[in-house]
Order: C-alpha cells, then sequence, then structure tokens
C-alpha cells in the first residue's frame, strides 16, 4: 500500500509538469467525478495531422487523480486523436507504476475519460472510455 | 450485563475492534458518524431470534408467531421509553433515517402542502433531509428555505426568526450536524417553530445515538433515527410521531400487516403504528435494536455524551495547531458533539484518509452527503473522524500521528 504514494505521484503531484491552461487550443473538455468532486479540464493543441503538440490540465482532485492526468499527457505529446483513442486503463496504471482498488481507480482514469470525451469530440465522457479497448 | 460498563471494558464488547485490518496493524476506528460497530450481545440476540424463535408476526397462533410477535414488540417498548415517547403506538419501525423521512415527507406532506406553503430546512442537511423535500417541491411547488450556517458552523438564528414570519407549514432540521458536530438547540427551535404554527422533524441521526433525546421535553412532531448508527444492525430505524398527528396520516405504503380489512374495491388501514409497517418487517433487526438500546442504557446515555465530549476536547487540542488545517464547526465544544471534520491545504482528503487507512485508522473522506454545506465553506471534501463510546484517547494519539506521516509526505 505504502507503494501508492511512490516517489513519482507525490511529485508530480507537487510539481506538475502539465498543469495550466492552452489559449488558443483546438479541443478542451471538462468533467468531475461526483463520488470525489474531484474536477478536471484538459486543453488540448493539435497540428494540421491531428497530432498532440502540446496539452494542459487544471482543475482540482486528490493527488492520484492529479499526478495521473500530469503523466497521461506527458505520454500523448505527440500522439495522433486515433491512438489516444486506444488508451486505456492497464496504459494508465503503468504509467502510475501501482494496483489501486475500484475506488481510486476512478481517481486514477478520470483524466483519460476527459481526454477522450475531447478527442471524441463529444460533449460528454463515458465510463466505458476508461475500460481497456477489445 | 447488569453492572453499569466501565468505558474501558466496552472495547472488548466488540469482536471487529480487536481486529487486525493488516499484520500487526490493528483497526482504529473513527468512522462511527457513517455507521457504528456492533457488541456481541446485538449479533447474539439476533443469531439467537434466528436460531430459536423465527416466525413471522402478528397473525400467527402457534407458538413461534407468538413468541417473535412478543419479542418484536417488547423492542418497540424499548426504544419508545428510550426516547421519552409517550406512547408505543408513537414508535414506527422503518428501514432508516432517509425512509422516515420519506414516510413524512410522502404521507403527510402530499396531504397538507399546497403550491406556495413553506418550508424551513438548514444549510447544514444530511442530502437525506434534503432531496425529500426538494422531490416534494417538484411535485406540489412546494416553497423551501434554508437556515444559513454561520462561518463558525452555528445555525443563524436571526434568519430563523425572519424566516418563520412567513408562516412556514414545516420546519425540518438535523440535530445534529454530521459533518460540523454542531448541536442544533433543538427545544427553542421547536417552541418558535411551534408559535408560528408549523410543525417540527427533527433528523436525529446523529443525536439519540450520543446524547438522551426526550421526544416529549423537545415536543418534537416527528423524529427520526437509524438503528445502524446507535450499535444497531443496519436495515431498521425509527420514526417517532405524536399519535394524534399519525392518526390523521394516510397510509405510506401499502400490504399486508398495514390493513385492518381489505375488500376488492378497497381497504381499511390499521391503528398506528401498524398503519405505517406494510409487509413483513425487519424481525431480527428490531429485536437487534432493542439490545442496543439496552447495551446504551447500561452504559448511560449521559456518561456516553461525557466520554465523547472529552474525546472532542483532546482531539481539538492536538489537531488545532497542525500545519494548514482548517477545522470545521463549532469552536464552543458545548455545542459540538464527537466529530471533526477538516481540510488540510496541501493535500487532498482522499489522500489523508488513504494514508491513515495504511496505519488501520478508518476515517471518512468525501462531502459526506452533505454537499450544500461543503459549498458553504468552499471546500469540494473534508476529512471526517467520528467517536464513539469504544474510542479512547490513544486512538487520537495514533490519528495524529498518521496526520504527520501526511505533512510529512505532501506538507
Amino acid at each position: 500500500m505504502d507503494d501508492l504514494y511512490r516517489e513519482l505521484i507525490v511529485e508530480r503531484y507537487k510539481n506538475p509538469y502539465y498543469r495550466g491552461n492552452l489559449d488558443p487550443h483546438d479541443f478542451s473538455f471538462e468533467d468531475e467525478n461526483p463520488l470525489c468532486g474531484d474536477q478536471l479540464r484538459i486543453d488540448v493543441r493539435l497540428d494540421d495531422q491531428n497530432r498532440i503538440v502540446d496539452a494542459r490540465f487544471s482543475g482540482h482532485g486528490c493527488a492520484i487523480s492529479q499526478a495521473s492526468a500530469d503523466l497521461l499527457l506527458e505520454s500523448v505529446i505527440g500522439k495522433d486523436l486515433d491512438e489516444v483513442k486506444k488508451i486505456g486503463k492497464q496504459d494508465i496504471l503503468e504509467l502510475l507504476g501501482i494496483e489501486l482498488g475500484p475506488v481510486r481507480l476512478k481517481c486514477a482514469l478520470l483524466g483519460l475519460k476527459v481526454l477522450k470525451a475531447g478527442a471524441y469530440g463529444l460533449g460528454e465522457s463515458r465510463d466505458e472510455w476508461s475500460e481497456d479497448p477489445d | 450485563m447488569t453492572d453499569k460498563l466501565e468505558i474501558k471494558q466496552i472495547k472488548d464488547e466488540f469482536p471487529i475492534l480487536q481486529r487486525e485490518i493488516r499484520p500487526g496493524i490493528p483497526i482504529i476506528y473513527l468512522d462511527s458518524t457513517a455507521t457504528s460497530q456492533k457488541p456481541y450481545a446485538v449479533m447474539q440476540a439476533m443469531d439467537e431470534y434466528y436460531k430459536k424463535s423465527n416466525a413471522n408476526i402478528h397473525r400467527g397462533i402457534h407458538f413461534l408467531a407468538e413468541e417473535s410477535t412478543a419479542m418484536y414488540e417488547k423492542a418497540r417498548e424499548k426504544i419508545s421509553s428510550f426516547i421519552h415517547a409517550k406512547s408505543v403506538r408513537e414508535v414506527i419501525f422503518t428501514r432508516n433515517t432517509t425512509e422516515s423521512i420519506n414516510l413524512v415527507a410522502y404521507s403527510w406532506g402530499r396531504k397538507n402542502l399546497n403550491a406556495g406553503d413553506r418550508i424551513i430546512l438548514t444549510e447544514m442537511e444530511h442530502h437525506s433531509n434534503l432531496v425529500p423535500w426538494h422531490i416534494l417541491a417538484e411535485e406540489k411547488g412546494v416553497i423551501l428555505e434554508f437556515i444559513p450556517v454561520t462561518e463558525d458552523g452555528l445555525l443563524d438564528m436571526m434568519v430563523y426568526e425572519q424566516l418563520l414570519r412567513h408562516s412556514p407549514k414545516l420546519v425540518s432540521f438535523s440535530q445534529m450536524s454530521n459533518v460540523l458536530g454542531t448541536i442544533a438547540p433543538a427545544k427553542s427551535m421547536i417552541e418558535m417553530a411551534h408559535q408560528s404554527g408549523a410543525l417540527v422533524l427533527v433528523d436525529a441521526a446523529q443525536s439519540v445515538p450520543h446524547f438522551f433525546v426526550d421526544v416529549q421535553d423537545l415536543d418534537a412532531d416527528f423524529l427520526a433515527f437509524s438503528g445502524h448508527k446507535m450499535l444497531g444492525p443496519t436495515g431498521i430505524g425509527v420514526l417517532y410521531g405524536k399519535s394524534k398527528i399519525l392518526e390523521a396520516m394516510p397510509p405510506f405504503l401499502g400490504g399486508g400487516d398495514m390493513i385492518k380489512k381489505v375488500y376488492l374495491s378497497s381497504f381499511t388501514p390499521n391503528e398506528i403504528p401498524y398503519k405505517f409497517e406494510a409487509g413483513t418487517p425487519a424481525i431480527a433487526e428490531v429485536i437487534g435494536l432493542g439490545v442496543a438500546v439496552d447495551f446504551l442504557n447500561k452504559i448511560g446515555m449521559d456518561e456516553i455524551a461525557a466520554h465523547e465530549f472529552s474525546l472532542t476536547e483532546y482531539a481539538m487540542q492536538k489537531m488545532i495547531g497542525l500545519k494548514g488545517i482548517h477545522i470545521l464547526g463549532p469552536t464552543d465544544l458545548e455545542l459540538k458533539g464527537g466529530v471533526v471534520s477538516f481540510a488540510l491545504d496541501y493535500v487532498h482528503p482522499h489522500d489523508v484518509a488513504q494514508i491513515l487507512d495504511m496505519d488501520g485508522i478508518a476515517v471518512r473522506a468525501g462531502h459526506h452527503c452533505a454537499m450544500p454545506l461543503h459549498q458553504r465553506f468552499n471546500l469540494p471534501a473534508t476529512t471526517r473522524a467520528s467517536f464513539y463510546i469504544y474510542n479512547e484517547k490513544d486512538d487520537i494519539d495514533r490519528l495524529v500521528l498518521g496526520l504527520a506521516k501526511v505533512e510529512k509526505m505532501f506538507g
């Protein structure tokens, strides 16, 4: 359990690389985890090939949700939107390097849910996007 | 247990508190506001009931049915005298506080309230004393008004007085906040409401388990509480109501036990309290709650209140100086029950709860079913430690040690 707060997570929570806003941006999406009130917004800038050239997150939440969003954005710079749509739960857990129970998993996957909602260009996020693709 | 129980011996009565949740890590349970732990006596009583006496109640002729009925009704008597009701007929068994409040909203509210009628609530209510009224407001056009909570977690009585001038039909408030610990001045609030012609419902989910509540002295019209927060099982709650009011109310759920006669095209409802107890009730749970009341009586409610006061005082002393801490609720501890909800400005409540869990300390993190109250204090969530009869100062020392760990990691 102590691993949950491994140095990487605490460090990226305290000093995130990708916190902030992007203006202008190509898309932006905001959502919350109603269970705990965590709230997250992600702004994304694309090149003409639909590749992510920059991304930023803002909002508030626990160390797991914030560090997870920061690590996620770091990992998607340079990827195109089709690749983003293929990211799943397991990818996030690998980024974090920890195992999580069902409650904290929701925290960890909030960033992915928000990013995918933006990538799909829909007005809402869906829980199934945080599942692994078939 | 015929002798008076000493607080120190009490912990031994709770098997779950003997448990190590991980090797070498005993459980430190500081989440009794959510649900209390259960003593052996309660579990044994329920177990015995199923082993020896189980039968459906009220209409049976056979031995077991009579015995079960007597046990069920005996528990009602115990609970009735525990809250000092005038009559056992005024004690209705429900599933929990939530269902009790819904019963009043559904039955009394739908019959007696019309568009433009006003209901006064407070900003510190649990969702269970908000949403039933939201539903009624939407359906009937009833107006909901709220007594604000001051910065130090007290109800603003000046505003209450002003709201009462508009002749509300009902005032419904929590006698003790599950987040702030604020103990509302229930008796004077009820008196003021009655002078304005309003009835009063008291949400006693957090008060009845922790100090003596006398429904006649309060002059409450309705009072709701849950068994599971007072050492009893889940699935059983109580609605107290003055008999005259209950008698004039239409039934809530329809079915067996709540009827006198049934014809193909109609029915006549049973007397109270049975009118509001449709279907086979939670018999074992009622019996378990009766034994929980015995257990509390053996310790003494005044003793329990004093014990929790000393724990709260100790916790406040130890925690008030912690780095970046904001403790919600009254600073005058005479007005505060055994609940300490707090925010640390450098870390999220979920992370606090998770780190404390590593040391076996069970606290709650979130909005504690009081989102409007958290919005009032501009906090998305808080961490909450709450105390009951089985907690000791050592539990608080461990909590403070755990918080030092949180500070080391995140501060």
